[in-house]
């Protein structure tokens, strides 16, 4: 059983964490909580299917071609609707919320709410430790891995990484010092929107697709978020393996109420913030963020 | 003399336009408004309004309803409840329908949760609702005792109640059972998980399980799981169930999860068969949803390709599918609806309810899926169609090469008699027979 709660719970903590993280940097860098965010993942997966599936393109094609829709999609949604009001909070969740229905409602009326699966890049199984894995399950584990490294990289060892996590930590300051803020932003809602395409197109072969999929892992990856301490990607990456490992346990140890796992998670969560509010590696800082 | 010519000729224009449209103008065709209601953005609501149009065009083409002696076209209203989505639009749909668009007669429904507001909102307007959709026996034991002179005017002609389908699902499983036990001489009891996503209908369901598998059935059931309806990852579960030991996954779904449980099911090659409710199974694009991986799941179903449960079963499937390119699911039973309603109106000689509804109550009717009784108002379940041999009795069906074989009623009923023309036997998966002959 112990097996199965590890394996499982790695391959769901890196779907989380794929999503997470890129939440995470928009609220690190632009302080906004999108709500839009999985809508972008919802896109990115529907993309891969119609361009796959009703098409008939490649799988690697398509999801690459998804991939950059969806980037521009999300670019394109900063710079009209979200900038210009970018330093009202309240007003961004309203926007980006209502953006997030216009998106359902728009793959509603172009897809139905017929459920959809999109083609696997891989299919078989591998077994490990004596638990049957698909091979798929590997490939978002190992592309979780090369999207963490890759934004470790940038963030840490790249000019323009610096200059994001500058304007994380001050954006007055950073733009005092010749930083250009407001291309950092729309770079960084670039990254992010790419991020959730990323987790999208990788995970839709294990999914069903329906217009209202971008709903359940907004509110996990908010957990997971908060959990980590808002706007910490290190935080973010150790709450969804946290929430991940918590889920796949509830499975295990209590079938009958194996629909109760996400609720459990969250009351995990909750417990965590009773005794650290600020979130396991929350923000006392400022300039501690990221 | 120019302006009397230029008048003269006006005069003339005015007149022959006159003659002209009154010459045109055609008799008044009579219509009675019939509501169609459903989910219209998902495939039952489309099924729902599929069966009906069907219905609708034979019914004109053949000159349509004769009410005392005078022709009456069908006018259907196509209505989206919204109901999957939020069951409180479907109340506020039937009011309009029934209201502003004046319906005289409804069909359709689908979700329980949906399907009793509109009811009332019908039954407040003394308007026949004939259910297509929602399974739940308490929709018809509403008209039980004092509850008839208000809710008289609800039939359900498809599906069965939902205590009906445990009927079935226990008949498929001793038959897979038993093929099991001989095929691969399986020693000992046949051992049973029961995956059923947590939804108000399936917990009757899985309480019944519990009790009738090993009573019944001799099996035993080594666990329950109860995944979320909108899960859509069932490999922790999968894993859990390999690890039980059991031979066979006693299923109770109707959302999105039966597509990754199937697929994830073959995938992962895990060694259980599967049979039961499975509903994204039942329609055609689960083979390509599951990448293949679906092939042997088993579901109870209303239709097959060449399964004739009547002699209007197999016209009425291909004429489905050559019209809408779609295997019908049960929700297209609204084509029957139209034939039991048309025939009740005819025999009643009026469109008023409370007449219609005696004639409903006299139905007995071939239809596509079986021979339709509804239930007397004094038993248990008054208007709910009848089940079982020599009536309406589902079938199941077993995904085979890409196909949906029936595989059940296999020899059933008292006399051992019921096997549709068509049905095959079900097949032990690939994957189990590898795992208990090596």
């Amino acid at each position: 059983m112990l097996e199965g709660i590890l394996i499982n719970g790695l391959v769901r903590g890196g779907i989380y964490a794929l999503l997470a993280i890129g939440f995470s940097l928009i609220f690190g860098v632009a302080r906004m909580i999108n709500l839009a965010f999985t809508s972008f993942y919802m896109l990115g997966a529907y993309g891969l299917y119609f361009f796959a599936t009703r098409m008939g393109l490649n799988p690697v094609l398509a999801a690459l071609i998804s991939l950059i829709l969806t980037a521009i999609i999300g670019l394109a949604t900063y710079k009209i609707f979200i900038d210009r009001v970018r330093e009202h909070h309240v007003t961004v969740m309203l926007i980006t919320m209502a953006l997030a229905l216009i998106f359902q409602e728009s793959m509603l009326l172009a897809f139905k709410g017929t459920y959809r699966a999109a083609p696997s890049f891989l299919t078989g199984y591998a077994t490990i430790i004596g638990v049957r894995v698909l091979y798929q399950h590997l490939l978002i584990f190992g592309v979780v891995l090369v999207v963490l490294l890759g934004v470790w990289y940038l963030l840490s060892k790249t000019r323009l990484g610096i200059a994001i996590r500058a304007v994380a930590q001050d954006s007055e300051i950073a733009n005092l010092m010749g930083i250009n803020v407001s291309r950092i932003l729309t770079i960084t809602m670039a990254i992010a929107s790419t991020l959730a395409a990323i987790a999208g197109v990788i995970v839709a072969p294990t999914l069903v697709l329906e217009p209202y999929m971008w709903t359940h892992p907004l509110v996990m990856i908010m957990a997971i978020v908060v959990l980590g301490g808002l706007g910490s990607v290190k935080g973010s990456l150790i709450g969804a393996f946290i929430i991940g490992f918590t889920e796949t346990a509830v499975v295990f140890l209590l079938p009958t109420g194996s629909f109760l796992k996400g609720a459990i998670a969250l009351i995990v969560m909750v417990i965590i913030l009773l005794f650290r509010p600020e979130g396991l590696f929350g923000v006392v800082f400022e300039e501690e963020r990221l | 003399m120019r302006k009397r010519f230029i008048f003269s000729l006006f005069a003339c224009l005015l007149v022959a336009s006159l003659i002209i449209t009154g010459g045109c103008k055609k008799e008044e065709v009579k219509t009675i408004k019939i509501g169609v209601i459903g989910p219209m953005q998902y495939v039952q609501g489309e099924h729902h309004w599929f069966g009906a149009t069907m219905a609708r065009d034979e019914i004109n083409a053949a000159g349509g309803i004769t009410v005392a002696g005078v022709k009456y076209q069908i006018e259907l209203i196509k209505t989206d409840s919204n109901e999957i989505l939020s069951p409180t639009d479907a109340a506020a749909a039937m009011e309009r329908l029934i209201t502003v668009d004046k319906a005289q007669f409804v069909v359709g429904g689908f979700r329980t949760e949906g399907v009793i507001p509109m009811m009332d909102v019908a039954m407040d307007n003394k308007t026949i609702f004939l259910g297509a959709g929602s399974a739940t026996k308490e929709l018809c034991m509403k008209a039980v005792g004092d509850g008839y002179a208000r809710y008289k005017y609800w039939f359900r002609v498809t599906p069965f109640a939902s205590d009906k389908l445990v009927a079935n699902c226990l008949e498929t499983l001793g038959l897979a059972g038993t093929i099991m036990k001989t095929g691969l001489g399986i020693q000992g009891k046949i051992k049973v998980a029961i995956l059923a996503e947590q939804a108000t209908w399936a917990d009757a369901m899985v309480a019944a399980y519990q009790a009738y598998v090993p009573a019944k059935l001799g099996m035993e059931v080594v666990g329950t799981w109860r995944p979320s309806a909108t899960a859509t990852d069932v490999t922790a579960e999968l894993t859990a169930i390999q690890n039980s030991g059991a031979h066979i996954i006693l299923t109770i779904i109707s959302g999105p999860l039966g597509i990754p449980f199937a697929r994830q099911l073959g995938e992962l090659q895990i060694p259980v068969a599967s049979v039961g409710i499975n509903v994204e199974s039942q329609k055609d694009g689960f083979w390509e949803a599951t990448n293949g991986f679906g092939q042997y799941e088993t579901t109870l179903n209303t239709y097959a390709k060449g399964i004739a449960m009547t002699d209007k079963t197999v016209a009425f499937f291909d004429a489905f599918v050559k019209a809408n390119g779609e295997t019908p699911t049960y929700c297209a039973g609204t084509y029957d609806c139209l034939y039991i309603l048309k025939e009740a109106i005819e025999r009643a000689g009026t469109v008023e309810s409370d007449a219609v509804v005696v004639e409903l109550e006299k139905t007995d009717y071939k239809s596509t899926a079986g021979r339709v009784v509804f239930m007397g108002k004094d038993t248990a379940t008054p208007h709910d169609v009848t089940y079982g041999p020599g009536y309406v009795t589902g079938i199941a069906i077993q995904w085979q090469n890409g196909e949906m074989k029936c595989v059940w009623p296999y020899m059933w009923g008292p006399n051992k008699d019921i096997t549709y023309p068509g049905t095959v036997q079900w097949q032990i998966p690939d994957r189990v027979i590898k795992f208990y002959k090596k």
